[in-house]
């Protein structure tokens, strides 16, 4: 075969145009497997070190070598993006994955709450990480790197913690408690306003300290780098570059069915419409397409989970047919996960799919519930919510120095792991450098104070 | 699926080849693991699969660290949502839980239950052992016990031609010729033999005796907390001593020697004679280590059960043996619970130690096997400084 992948690009690049796409450019780069498999378990082609990357590397690798699963791409939205592909993809994967590519790309640039957060964090994210992660390494060689492990331990551990409805440069809360402006809606009041106001008042309003945080706080990588009474510069760095990162995964994150469904529809529908392509070619990308999409793994009746990608592209050839592709533009600017799924996925979809809703039972065994379309997909967003994390806030700041934080357990419905949380708590504390405490509830309902660092 | 067809790729850089951050990771990954393993050295102590002889590793098994995050109570419980053709009310059984093809996510602590082997070397965990327990590097016993050898020192002009000096010899001949260019080349008067000379040397040699009850009354359990410290008494003797000679002795109403590898698998029936083994250990003394010089040791472990009507003759035993060790330790395997009364054995060693070196400490389980080799060996260090001293 004397074509090449690279011919191929501007044609698709083309295609793509005539049928709407819009896109910042993308940059790709053909790497080894093992990097692949790097830039998925770190998220990002170069970030900072952590023993807990290595971990799931290797895990990874123990799951690519049994082949569970392969990577064909990665792309990192941003102007210019960029897209890694698998060196060992043969000519088909590539035209296809370019494809999925430029859905992607399409995609990062509309979509909404991606724009939010890339307005954030700038459309570098490759770059920013990278610079963390030089930054990191200087850190390692001025302080050694336990310290500075012993700070990634603990913001790492805290990496969903933050606040995407709040900017990412954010300033500290106001100092003093607003005064209360006096409403002026009545008669009387417009005549109290008027008075002279150099007169020996009775009643002097003195300014109050606003407590410290005024309300509870999600974003608990910011509060920590602001507010710990003992931490040094450096360290609250380290907090600040992992919140920037999540921010930056926070998207990813929260439209993962959408965003992959939209890159599947794209790669099909350029597939089929690209006369250009060779048909054996085509054939190759159409049955890697197919496993891709797969609801079900080969050999198996039944999973216990749903392919975001199957998902995804279900929804969206069924929107195309039903409302067009302008409607379906509008939801892929509009929506993320949560209003996409509730609006979309109709019960004669998820009957279509053979979708069904289960409750694991205590002996390992799996009962199917009744169908309740409403339940099915409440229970498909329920890993989305909050980053995927349970909820903890900063309740409040003790003049100690105390840091209290406060499990949501009413809204998530049962307490946390205590083991778990504990090591958390000790994380936090060799950074906080002062007591840390977590309030949540035990297997009983009743409430639980866990302590890391009490004198 | 091929790869030829990838030359229109764009050139990669190239760096990925040579450096690999995952790697980097999980080497860090793996010293955690070690370190960790340090802190959990007693238990490592107790459950490491033992091999003595041969073999200078143990290998541990281990998981992998988790990154702890705040994550719910019971998450393995819950609804979810699956696909595929199951009807309501269908009861499945545990299907493999397989992750989505392809996906790519910056979270996910779960990382199943991978176990990796990881090996120490014996020698390593012995030092970690010795820094973590502060124990005392042992003395071994001097002043009389001395043993001579054989050492190379110094030339003669006269000896056996396998010991010639060459070297030496033609510089010899060359010192001489300085004075006579004429000379011949080489004399006998030039040659120079290698001389042996014999060196009083401090003792180092070491025996240490392992008495094990094996009667009925001892239970696998005891039987393996019993392999377990002697294996680590006998690795920390290796330390001190260039040479160390292991005895297994093993008694029920009647004591037999035994090679390693059957030792640790005896089962014997029946009741307790403790004076049956001490006689064979004091037979084999005689026997076979009958030089002054030898540092002698023993140990004996037992659920303290010992016959009634045996008792004369085990302190007789007991004392005559113990003239000859230099020291003896007394391990005692029972449940915690049954501690409040002093067994049979324990009033034999307990009278005894008045006379003689000799250390008692109770076993209850694998976690107290650290601290009982702690007990013995500051105990017998001790004990040797002030035999030192006031000798």
């Amino acid at each position: 075969m004397s074509e090449q992948w690279s011919d191929y690009v501007p044609r698709l690049e083309e295609l793509a145009r005539r049928l709407g796409l819009d896109w910042s450019p993308v940059i790709f780069e053909a790497v080894p497997d093992s990097f692949m498999t790097e830039i998925a378990v770190y998220g990002l082609p170069v970030r900072m070190p952590h023993w807990s990357f290595g971990a799931r590397y290797i895990y990874q690798l123990v799951q690519r070598h049994m082949g569970y699963s392969r990577l064909f791409e990665v792309v990192f939205p941003g102007n210019p993006g960029h897209a890694y592909v698998a060196e060992s993809n043969a000519l088909a994967d590539n035209i296809l994955v370019t494809a999925h590519v430029l859905g992607h790309a399409d995609f990062s640039r509309n979509n909404m709450l991606f724009r939010r957060c890339q307005e954030q964090v700038s459309e570098h994210i490759v770059e920013h990480a990278a610079s963390h992660a030089h930054q990191i390494e200087r850190h390692i060689e001025a302080y050694g790197p336990e310290a500075v492990e012993q700070v990634l331990d603990a913001a790492l551990s805290l990496e969903q913690y933050i606040d995407v409805d709040q900017p990412l440069r954010r300033e500290r809360y106001p100092e003093y408690q607003s005064e209360p402006v006096p409403a002026v809606d009545d008669a009387f009041r417009t005549r109290y306003i008027a008075l002279d106001a150099s007169a020996e008042s009775v009643w002097s309003p003195r300014k109050q300290r606003a407590p410290v945080p005024p309300h509870p706080e999600r974003d608990l990588l910011w509060f920590i780098a602001t507010y710990a009474p003992e931490m040094e510069s450096w360290e609250r760095d380290i907090f600040l570059a992992v919140r920037e990162e999540s921010f930056y995964f926070f998207p990813v994150y929260a439209t993962q069915v959408m965003n992959e469904g939209w890159a599947s529809y794209w790669h099909a529908r350029l597939l089929r419409e690209a006369d250009f392509v060779p048909q054996a070619a085509y054939v190759d990308a159409i049955k890697c397409h197919s496993d891709v999409v797969r609801p079900i793994a080969a050999g198996e009746q039944i999973a216990l989970s749903v392919n975001p990608y199957h998902l995804g592209f279900t929804l969206w050839e069924q929107i195309v047919k039903e409302a067009g592709l302008e409607a379906a533009r509008g939801i892929m600017r509009q929506d993320d996960d949560f209003s996409f799924i509730r609006n979309y996925l109709t019960r004669e979809l998820a009957a279509r799919m053979g979708l069904f809703q289960y409750r694991k039972q205590d002996n390992g065994q799996v009962k199917v519930l009744e169908e309740d379309i409403d339940a099915l997909r409440e229970s498909l967003l329920l890993e989305k919510y909050n980053f995927g994390a349970p909820r903890v806030a900063v309740s409040e700041l003790k003049n100690d120095g105390t840091l209290v934080l406060q499990h949501h357990s009413r809204i998530d419905g049962r307490g946390l792991d205590v083991e778990r949380s504990r090591r958390v708590l000790d994380y936090v504390q060799r950074v906080w450098r002062r007591p840390v405490q977590l309030l949540t509830v035990d297997a009983a309902s009743q409430d639980l104070q866990l302590t890391a660092g009490s004198a | 699926m091929s790869t030829e067809e990838n030359s229109g790729v764009p050139a990669i850089s190239g760096w990925y080849e040579l450096f690999s951050r995952g790697s980097r990771d999980w080497l860090r990954h793996g010293e955690k693991v070690r370190e960790a393993v340090r802190e959990h050295l007693p238990q490592i102590v107790a459950g490491a699969d033992i091999i003595n002889h041969g073999a200078h590793t143990v290998r541990v098994p281990v998981r992998m660290l988790e990154h702890y995050r705040f994550r719910l109570r019971g998450a393995g419980q819950g609804t979810g949502v699956g696909q595929g053709d199951a009807k309501p009310g269908d009861v499945l059984g545990q299907p493999r839980n397989e992750g989505t093809p392809g996906q790519k996510g910056a979270g996910g602590t779960d990382r199943g239950g991978i176990e990796l082997m990881l090996e120490f070397k014996v020698d390593d965990i012995i030092d970690w052992l010795w820094e973590e327990l502060r124990l005392p590097n042992l003395q071994p016993r001097s002043g009389a016990t001395e043993e001579s050898e054989w050492r190379r020192e110094g030339w003669d002009r006269r000896g056996a031609r396998s010991r010639l000096d060459r070297r030496r010899s033609m510089r010899e001949a060359a010192k001489r010729r300085a004075f006579n260019t004429e000379a011949p080349a080489l004399i006998d008067e030039d040659l120079r033999y290698r001389q042996l000379t014999r060196r009083r040397q401090p003792a180092t040699r070491a025996a240490v005796f392992f008495l094990l009850d094996v009667s009925g009354s001892m239970t696998d359990r005891d039987r393996h907390l019993a392999k377990t410290f002697f294996f680590w008494v006998a690795a920390g003797l290796r330390r001190e001593y260039r040479s160390l000679d292991i005895v297994f002795v093993a008694h029920t109403t009647e004591a037999w020697e035994f090679n390693e590898a059957e030792f640790f698998n005896v089962v014997g029936a029946g009741g307790t004679v403790a004076s049956t083994g001490l006689a064979k250990v004091h037979g084999i003394l005689d026997e076979r280590f009958s030089q002054a010089n030898c540092n002698c040791y023993l140990f004996y472990a037992s659920d303290g059960d010992n016959a009634v009507d045996d008792r004369a003759a085990a302190q007789r035993e007991l004392a005559a043996t113990l003239e000859r060790m230099r020291y003896a330790g007394y391990v005692e395997i029972a449940p915690t619970n049954m501690r409040s009364v002093r067994t049979e054995t324990m009033r034999l060693f307990d009278e005894a130690a008045d006379a003689a070196a000799i250390g008692r400490f109770c076993i209850s389980g694998p976690d107290d096997i650290g601290a009982a080799i702690r007990h013995f060996l500051t105990q017998e260090a001790a004990d040797s400084e002030a035999a030192g001293s006031a000798a």
